[in-house]
């Protein structure tokens, strides 16, 4: 059996065992670390930089560092969460995020982090992207001017004899989501949906579908992202 | 002492940030009491007659007209505000921005579209309409602006706890629910 250790979070004592991630120790305790690119059951990459945490002064991904004894960690604390928020708002001004006519609007999770992190303009100036928008494919629309290349599609959707639906394609500013046609008209509703859910923002979306949750209704229109997990704690204190 | 004087207008939009403004309800009596109305579309005051506390702007920059209007605001306001996703995006009449020149949507709006009869073939010349800007800006790039109310529309209980805190000289501090882009 591994051995425990202690280590802080916004100055409260847990105890942890060698091997879990930051990220982990937090959630399983019910403090919220804000994350974009991280996705239940995918290998963690990232690449957002949303879940930056200070680790003894230095800011890490918590998704990726792993706990080590002595840590001491800030998260919501005004630095890191104005950092974030940041993060958030060259986001909204590098693709075309205008939520009144998106469909993901109310489960988007980047609008979410925004709510969360109370964005109310971004400080930096609207690029208004000109990138495609393909609605080839019969069961799905991907509107590039919409993603925030997290690679989340790329990582976690596969056909059922295991094959990738989505890639990367191109690099630098030039990088985007590219989608298999021919994998891809052939997937299943239940799979188009998936691939909808996975998407953090409404760059891919199932199509016949359209607004179909209510206002009032949607993920995050009652609730922050993130208060899930904070009611681990309130249950347990 | 006299009452604090709002001022409200609707540039490049739908009139739907008013219509929310006006979704307050019977509170609007409240509001009454507590404010005065210069120049707006609800009083139907065209000009600036004196100085205002609260400017309230609805809508993007999309012609010289919403130019030379926010302008004006910026001038005789101590306070502005932009309401609605149009004023702080460009909302709507924005997604024209990522087109290749105002040449080209002009011609697709008057011209080349399937629905489009135009006999003659002319582009809307008339001396009398503003000249229509190569983007549509959001309002805090062109003046500067002191608060955001997102949304679309912004919720009625969103625009009154707004006002009421400002009139107080509170903090804004908006409550979640009402505090959508969409």
């Amino acid at each position: 059996m591994k051995k425990k250790f202690k280590i802080l979070i916004d100055g409260k004592e847990l105890s942890v065992k060698h091997g879990q991630t930051i990220l982990e120790v937090a959630s399983n305790n019910g403090i919220y670390i804000p994350t974009l690119c991280n996705y239940v059951n995918l290998e963690p990459q990232a690449s957002c930089r949303v879940c930056s945490v200070k680790v003894n002064g230095r800011p890490m991904t918590a998704c990726t560092t792993t706990v080590r004894p002595k840590m001491e960690i800030e998260n919501d604390t005004k630095e890191m969460n104005e950092l974030r928020k940041i993060i958030i708002e060259t986001m909204f001004i590098t693709g075309n995020h205008f939520c009144p006519s998106c469909e993901k609007s109310g489960n988007c999770e980047l609008q979410a982090l925004a709510y969360r992190l109370k964005m109310d303009v971004p400080q930096f100036s609207y690029s208004f992207s000109n990138k495609d928008i393909d609605a080839s494919n019969p069961k799905l629309m991907i509107d590039h001017n919409r993603c925030i290349k997290c690679k989340r599609c790329a990582r976690g959707i596969k056909t059922d004899d295991g094959k990738d639906i989505f890639a990367f394609k191109n690099r630098g500013k030039k990088i985007m989501i590219s989608i298999d046609n021919e994998l891809a008209k052939n997937i299943s509703d239940e799979k188009a949906q998936e691939a909808m859910d996975i998407c953090p923002v409404g760059a891919i979306l199932k199509k016949e579908r359209g607004f179909i949750d209510p206002i009032g209704t949607r993920k995050y229109d009652n609730k922050p992202i993130g208060s899930d997990i904070e009611k681990l704690m309130e249950v347990r204190s | 002492m006299s009452k604090p004087i709002v001022a409200t207008t609707a540039l490049a939009s739908c009139f739907g940030c008013h219509m929310s403004f006006l979704d307050i309800d019977d509170r609007i009596l409240q509001l009454i009491d507590l404010v005065d109305f210069n120049k707006s579309p609800i009083d139907d005051i065209k000009t600036f007659t004196k100085k205002c506390d609260i400017g309230i702007i609805e809508g993007g920059v999309a012609n010289s007209e919403n130019y030379h209007v926010l302008k004006e605001f910026r001038k005789n306001c101590k306070i502005l505000i932009s309401l609605g996703e149009c004023a702080i995006m460009g909302g709507l009449p924005a997604m024209r921005n990522n087109k290749d020149s105002i040449e080209s949507c002009l011609k697709e709006a008057y011209q080349d579209s399937p629905s489009t009869i135009n006999k003659n073939n002319i582009l809307p010349n008339d001396e009398e309409l503003p000249m229509i800007l190569d983007k549509v800006y959001p309002c805090h790039e062109v003046v500067k602006i002191d608060y955001f109310l997102p949304g679309c529309a912004p919720r009625a209980d969103l625009i009154w706890d707004a006002l009421v805190a400002l009139l107080n000289g509170k903090e804004i501090d908006p409550e979640y629910k009402t505090y959508k882009f969409d």
